[in-house]
């Protein structure tokens, strides 16, 4: 369910008073010490101590360094989640030979692999990007190939009648057609790649938010904790915005139908 | 095996001896039919009779008939339904696939011989019924076939917009001149436009009428052969013959 929505597409005043209600309570709890700083700390405090961190520079360092292995290791995932659904689309062959391995390594559960990872790539950077590749090349993976098949095969006909050439019928058909469910896949890799970046990243990080956090917890910097939280929320918020501008712009042709 | 050849005769399709099961039923046993160059046959036949079956095998879409099909030049169809790719605009719909000098010019011509030439940057989810048949129709006949399937290309338009669209097509065919082979449930459609009209059942084509009349028809004059096909598609007409 979306939650309601004006037409500016704003939420309505009455949905932002109990979130305020309670962040109010929150910082109430720490000031009358009903909330020990070192469990939580206050709102005004975590305010505070992300204004600190973004002018210190330490922020912006631990950001590009995520970042980094986010664009990494999403890129390297995209890239082989929609490569090899296509190898495993377009072609019977493809499908035996890259479809099986791949429904297996679904089984595995992801974060389980840490271990292995570890001992085959060491506690750098390469584990890090590796787990973030698998994590998003899988859901794009799935939804790419099945969107692929699911084209209508009444169309193919349709290429058949036109004389379509088989590269012509690939990109006027076949990929336009697997497009929304490859939209659908890419919001479930963002979904599990922020997920795992998170994850990763408390594999002995020596640089990143994710060191950032584990720094805090050592000094019982609970604000600081919160703020690195806050960091990921902004992050997974920007790039799910980000896929729904691109849907909007790419699946034009559906607006017909849905308005 | 079915052949399909591209030779020259005056025959722009040479149907024999068509066959093909279809979920452990018949559904064509043995057709026999020919399309002179430019000739309009119209094809009648009870819903589920195989019409769209053997149109699909003419437009070389099934593999596992039997029998002898040959096509002298290109066929182009216009199914059923529309089928207009729904990710590519009206226009592009009409283009895609066009070979050939200007192909983009020549959507654009057809586009208006369907009278739909301000609708060419529009999706086809936003098209009617209507619409989005004339678009397909525009589609076969920017390839200026030989042959030209059309399979209930009016089913979805009302008697008003069924009109036009006859006129149309009998426009676009004087124009054009390919053999036409339209299929259709409505025997007056069939008697107004057609030269020939064929009855399709139990696989085979079963009856055929001459229809040796100047165009444009007076469906007064169509009562005798309308009675005769009826007859033979096993309605009682409750005409006098
Ligand atoms: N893939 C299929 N598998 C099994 N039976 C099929 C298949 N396709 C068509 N049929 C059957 O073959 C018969 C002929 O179908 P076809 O679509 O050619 O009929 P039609 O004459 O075009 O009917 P309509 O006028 O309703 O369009 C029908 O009984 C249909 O159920
Ligand atoms: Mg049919």
């Amino acid at each position: 369910m979306r939650p309601v929505r004006h037409a500016d597409g704003r939420p309505p005043i009455k949905r932002l008073l109990s979130p305020l209600a309670l962040i109010a309570a929150w910082q109430l709890a720490s000031v009358i010490g009903l909330l020990p700083e070192q469990l939580l700390a206050a709102p005004s405090a975590v305010a505070a101590t992300g204004w600190d961190l973004v002018v210190s520079g330490t922020l912006p360092e631990a950001l590009a360094v995520s970042l980094q292995r986010v664009v990494l290791g999403f890129t390297a995932g995209a890239v082989a989640g929609i490569g090899l659904a296509l190898v495993a689309g377009l072609s019977k062959i493809g499908e035996h030979a890259v479809d099986p391995p791949i429904q297996m390594l679904r089984a595995v559960p992801l974060f389980g692999l840490i271990p292995l990872f570890i001992l085959w790539f060491g506690i750098e950077e390469t584990p890090k990007v590796v787990l973030l590749a698998i994590g998003v090349a899988l859901p794009l993976y799935i939804n790419t190939f099945a969107g692929i098949r699911g084209v209508d095969a009444k169309l193919g006909e349709v290429a058949a009648v036109l004389k379509l050439r088989r590269a012509e019928l690939i990109r006027h058909i076949v990929l336009p057609g697997a497009l929304p469910q490859l939209l659908v896949g890419l919001r479930q890799s963002l979904g599990i790649g922020w997920l795992a970046l998170i994850v990763a990243e408390q594999i002995n990080a020596s640089a990143g938010l994710g060191h950032m956090i584990n720094d805090a917890r050592e000094f019982l910097r609970t604000d600081v904790i919160v703020v690195g939280l806050l960091v990921y929320c902004v992050l997974g918020l920007l790039t799910d915005s980000l896929v729904r501008l691109l849907e909007r712009r790419a699946l034009t042709w559906r607006r017909g139908l849905l308005s | 095996m079915a052949a399909r050849t591209a030779e020259l005769t005056e025959h722009v399709a040479e149907v024999r001896g068509l066959a093909r099961e279809l979920g452990g039923r018949q559904v064509l046993a043995g057709v026999d039919l020919a399309i002179r160059r430019g000739e309009f046959v119209a094809l009648l036949g009870r819903s589920g009779s195989g019409k769209s079956t053997l149109l699909r095998a003419m437009a070389g879409l099934d593999n596992d008939v039997e029998g002898k099909i040959e096509i002298s030049g290109t066929a182009a169809i216009a199914f059923q339904e529309p089928r207009l790719i729904p990710w590519k605009r009206v226009l592009a719909n009409i283009g895609l696939g066009l070979r050939g000098d200007v192909p983009l010019e020549r959507a654009r011509a057809a586009l208006a011989e369907v009278g739909l030439d301000e609708r060419a940057d529009d999706w086809p989810l936003t098209l009617s019924g209507g619409e989005a048949q004339r678009v397909s129709l525009a589609r076969a006949l920017v390839r200026e076939p030989a042959l030209l399937l059309l399979d209930e290309p009016f089913s979805a338009l009302d008697a008003l917009t069924r009109i036009s669209v006859h006129n149309l097509v009998l426009d676009l065919w004087v124009r054009h001149r390919p053999g036409v082979l339209l299929v259709t449930h409505d025997v007056d459609e069939a008697l107004l436009l057609a030269d020939r009209v064929l009855v399709l059942d139990d696989g085979r084509i079963v009856h055929e009428t001459v229809v040796d009349l100047d165009r444009p028809r007076d469906r007064l004059d169509l009562t005798a052969p309308r009675a005769s096909i009826l007859d033979r598609l096993g309605v009682i007409s409750e005409e006098p013959a």
